[in-house]
């Protein structure tokens, strides 16, 4: 006898990933999805951004990292709330882990919260985190064939980074096809060139981070 | 990559609508996977075989029905198949497309005793 079960495989993720919408909406929290290889300057971004946003939101960092926590360090040396999830070699972030460190949290007193997925352009792309907004960065030395090669997360991101823009003159990156592939195959990204360490182009990207948490308060007022 | 997650929730999938059905044994399971969903094949029915073990669901066969990625240029219309390094229409050549398949990963049906 035949089954009928149109079920998605990670259902059980996606129900998690739902509890911790309702949980942050509760809180009024934005949560947003970090993605990008290893090395592509998520960490770097996340410091950047808790600089350009201080004094304006309060925010806190959940970083997923295969074993090490020196990354978490580093943000909280800065200053930055950070909680480190170790994923054992896990290939990405699932949406029970991020309950546990939401629990961990002190949710009253933040406004948004980055998780720093692990570093890969697979994995991740499947696995809803209850995220409002995902975002994907792309580094200039990497080249600018990386949506062609990943086209699932290139497609759902709804901000796309190119970061070390200060190393343009050194790679071989064509920026202008870069950026028409991937506003084609993905309509709704916004794109944000910048440099992390220099920090050319944070600005109109924290702009983006401020404006979306006013556009996700209206939605749950 | 992340097969054992994904047969991990789909061996749970599958025994828990077996058992709704009041089944005693499931023979087969059909799920379908989008071109872009990086899931290995071989490596699903690895973990499955493991993770049916003693199961009602142990010896079922897993059917893989694939589905590729497929878009519709925004500027005129036509479906296409992009991949590799052709992320643009193959009639007008514009890169402004909707992705319309290739992001499936679900359960479609099992079948059971
Ligand atoms: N030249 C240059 N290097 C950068 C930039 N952003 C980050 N890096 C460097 O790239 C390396 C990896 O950065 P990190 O933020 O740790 O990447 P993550 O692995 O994605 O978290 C570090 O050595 C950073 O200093 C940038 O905009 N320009
Ligand atoms: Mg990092
Ligand atoms: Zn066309």
């Amino acid at each position: 006898m035949e089954i009928k079960v149109l079920r998605n495989i990670l259902d059980a993720n996606d129900q998690m990933a739902e509890q911790n919408r309702t949980l942050l909406a509760g809180k009024k929290i934005m949560m947003v999805n970090v993605w990008a290889s290893p090395g592509a300057g998520k960490t770097t971004l996340m410091l950047r951004t808790a600089e350009a946003l201080k004094d304006k939101a309060r925010m806190a960092v959940i970083e997923g990292d295969v074993a090490s926590s020196i990354d978490t360090v580093k943000l909280m040396e800065s200053g930055v709330t950070a909680i480190q999830i170790n994923t054992d070699g896990g290939c990405h972030l699932d949406a029970g882990m991020i309950h546990t460190a939401l629990l961990n949290l002190p949710l009253d007193e933040l406004d948004i919260i980055f998780i720093e997925n692990v570093g890969n352009l697979i994995c991740p792309g499947e696995f809803d985190l209850g995220e409002y907004k995902k975002i994907i960065i792309a580094s200039t030395p990497e080249g600018e064939d990386k949506p062609h090669k990943y086209p699932l997360m290139f497609t759902i991101a709804n901000a796309c980074v190119i970061n070390k823009m200060d190393l343009m003159p050194y790679v071989n990156f064509d920026i202008d096809s870069f950026t028409r592939t991937v506003t084609g195959m993905n309509q709704g990204v916004e794109m944000f060139p910048i440099s992390g360490t220099r920090g050319h182009g944070i600005d109109k990207w924290a702009d983006w981070v401020l404006k979306n948490l006013v556009k996700y308060r209206i939605n749950r007022a | 990559m992340h097969e054992m997650t994904i047969t991990r929730s789909l061996v749970d999938i599958t025994l828990e609508e077996a058992g709704k059905a009041n089944a005693t044994k499931v023979t087969s399971v059909s799920i379908v996977l989008g071109e872009m969903s990086g899931a290995v094949d071989q490596s699903v029915e690895f973990y499955f075989e493991l993770m049916t073990r003693d199961t009602i669901a142990e010896g079922a066969k897993i059917n893989f029905r694939k589905v590729p990625n497929r878009a519709k240029c925004r500027k005129c219309g036509n479906i296409f198949k992009p991949g590799g390094i052709f992320w643009e229409c193959d009639k007008c050549h514009s890169m402004e497309m909707e992705i319309i398949s290739g992001r499936e990963l679900y359960v479609e049906s099992i079948e059971v005793d």
